[in-house]
């Protein structure tokens, strides 16, 4: 057993490694220039990142304010049973609150919800793909063209979408990432001690006063961690923002302008890449890497913390 | 009564300092009562109603996409569609029978790789003591690969298994996927065993049980339906994956197994691949395939985590888990 923990280790550090080296050649041939310029030219011998880079950070940073503010709203839906209280409201209206079969509606619409939520997270993101293209993208264009056409001086609205583009992405990439908020944060709030609640109402606080001032500050550690392994999920997400983002190397401000990710360049690049390509693609891999593994250790560290605080807070 | 009632007061309130020692003095009580309209339960309800219109609303992706799945991809979807090869270009009719298949091959190769390395890795997990350096590292380890980026799965297989084979294969498919498995089944495992009840476990000891029993005949039988349901997560999570997919097992519009040899050295076709390919062509054929073999895929994956999600309410001990 003791063996095989050392081997899942000894993977983990071995997929670092692996790739770092292999990435060496191109480290060395292209130095720091790769992550600051422009140009992606195989005709010119020219490769650099940055647009890759720029498009990682934007469309995840976009997706996570989306995907925090729907994710942690479903959280706390779940957590704080509304569901279950409107059902039981109407259950006993109908006095039949304490029955046997029906007094169990509350519990299981409540778990309906979850699963719908974890359900969510099941879905492959090719089909998410899939759906965006014919889906989200029809949808969101004329609203885009139109704020373009009569608000095109904000840079946020400064191209029109043709297309692909940063909004469909953005959109897809969140609903992507939140059932990752959702099932952490409801796990931190489900996890706050009862007692706690129970001393909020009991002051005369209102369910939300008890929320926003209670519950969820206790909870805000294991929230942030969430939140924090989504946003390492939607930085590594490929194929919804290969199919939905247009792929060109662009670096834009626009919402509606196409871009590139350096998931993206690499699910494209790949399968027709040559030994000298496979290098420089290395050298990308290792930068999404790096990001990742921030980002990630970040995540898993905070939740891991958390877990250990509130053991420590059990009488 | 009223009259009574009203007498007993009289008798009370004639004490010089009743003024003083009312508690309620000087509380309005037309205050204390629930009222929508004092901004503090306005506010209460409606934030109640925001929050209950954005969990509705995050729902509706997920309807959405099933709808348009089973309206778009249940029009084409025939036994020819799932049996037949993946047409040519402007061919009408073909299927993706030999992306089902590969599907299958490569989730099953990544499962054998993934389930006994990650299983048994669990069990260490399990019965080490909190402080041990080794079993934290392994969980950070297996928590930072949970959310390891697909693509780089594929990166790392592409450098270990093509580079070094030769070529794209459904092996190397399956290298990919069984690393994106493994966080899900050591974790999943770890947690199921845990949960077995330790009274279990000390009366086997009691019995005269080796460690190595204990672990074989107690442990790991109580724990198989939450160790299961790490599994099915973990094929349902590879089955869907494409971006480690792209590059490793690339793709064929043939079968695996040809005039009785399986050729898991050859480029494979998958589901996801496929779906990605035909999404993006311009025929219309092709496109209502992919929409099919989405609503397959999609229908496979969710009969795994719904599986994998009842099998977990069957774990022994279940029920004490404080999350």
């Amino acid at each position: 057993m003791r063996g095989f923990a050392w081997l899942t280790l000894a993977i983990g550090l071995f997929i670092v490694l692996k790739i770092v080296i292999a990435a060496l050649p191109a480290i060395q041939q292209y130095g720091f220039g790769f992550l600051t310029g422009q140009v992606w030219d195989p005709h010119k011998n020219i490769y650099s990142i940055l647009p890759e880079i720029w498009g990682t950070l934007y469309s995840s940073v976009f997706a996570l304010i989306l995907g925090t503010a729907f994710g942690l709203a479903a959280a706390i839906f779940l957590a704080e049973g509304f569901v279950a209280d409107v059902v039981f409201a109407l259950l006993r209206t109908a006095k039949l609150q304490f029955h046997p079969v029906w007094g169990k509606l509350p519990r299981q619409v409540d778990d309906l919800f979850l699963i719908l939520i974890e359900l969510l997270a099941a879905i492959p993101s090719v089909v998410y793909g899939l759906w965006g293209l014919f889906v989200v993208i029809p949808l969101v264009r004329p609203a885009c063209n139109w704020l373009h056409a009569e608000l095109g001086w904000i840079p946020l609205f400064g191209t029109d979408l043709s297309g692909p583009g940063m909004l469909p992405a953005v959109i897809v990439l969140s609903i992507m990432i939140l059932p990752t908020i959702t099932a952490i944060a409801r796990g931190a709030l489900v996890a706050v001690p009862s007692k706690l609640r129970m001393a909020a109402y009991g002051l005369g606080a209102t369910r939300w006063e008890t929320i926003l001032a209670v519950t969820a500050p206790s909870a805000s550690r294991g929230i942030f961690g969430g939140v924090v392994l989504a946003f390492g999920r939607a930085l590594g997400e490929t194929m919804a923002l290969a199919m939905l983002l247009g792929n060109q190397n662009v670096i834009s401000i626009s919402l509606f302008s196409p871009a590139n990710t350096l998931a993206a360049l690499l699910a494209n690049a790949f399968p027709e890449a040559g030994p000298k390509d496979v290098a420089r693609l290395m050298y990308a891999a290792t930068v999404l890497l790096a990001i990742t593994l921030v980002v990630n250790g970040a995540g898993a560290f905070i939740i891991q913390s958390t877990s250990v605080d509130k053991e420590g807070e059990k009488p | 009564m009223m009259q009574e009632v009203v007498k007993s007061n009289a008798v009370i309130l004639p004490h010089p300092d009743a003024e003083e020692l009312n508690p309620f003095r000087g509380v309005d009580f037309s205050k204390l009562e629930r009222s929508l309209l004092r901004p503090r339960t306005f506010l209460s309800l409606l934030l109640s109603g925001i929050i209950t219109t954005m969990t509705l609303f995050a729902m509706i992706p997920l309807f959405s996409v099933l709808g348009l799945l089973l309206w778009r991809g249940g029009r084409k979807l025939s036994i020819a569609a799932l049996t037949q090869l993946p047409p040519a270009p402007l061919e009408q009719d073909g299927g993706f029978g030999n992306a089902i298949l590969g599907t299958l091959v490569i989730v099953g190769l990544a499962a054998l790789i993934s389930v006994p390395i990650g299983l048994l890795s669990a069990i260490f997990l399990a019965q080490s003591k909190s402080d041990n350096r080794l079993a934290s590292s392994v969980r950070f380890a297996g928590k930072v690969l949970t959310g390891f980026p697909s693509i780089l799965a594929g990166v790392f297989a592409y450098g270990v298994v093509v580079t070094a084979t030769g070529g794209y294969s459904a092996i190397a498919g399956a290298v990919a996927l069984s690393i994106l498995m493994l966080p899900t089944i050591l974790l999943t495992a770890e947690d199921a065993i845990r949960m077995v009840p330790s009274g279990m476990k000390k009366a086997a000891i009691g019995m005269g049980a080796t460690d190595t029993q204990v672990v074989w005949m107690v442990l790991l039988p109580t724990a198989v339906p939450g160790i299961l349901t790490g599994v099915m997560l973990a094929i349902a999570r590879g089955a869907g994956e494409t971006a480690p997919l792209l590059f490793t097992s690339l793709f064929s519009n043939y079968w695996l197994i040809w005039h009785g040899h399986v050729k898991l050295m050859q480029p494979t076709a998958s589901f996801a691949v496929l779906i990605y390919n035909f999404a993006g062509m311009p025929f219309a054929n092709q496109v209502e395939l992919a929409w099919a073999a989405a609503l397959v895929l999609v229908l496979m994956v969710l009969t795994a985590n719904l599986i994998g999600q009842s099998l977990s309410r069957k774990q022994v001990g279940s029920g004490q888990r404080a999350v």
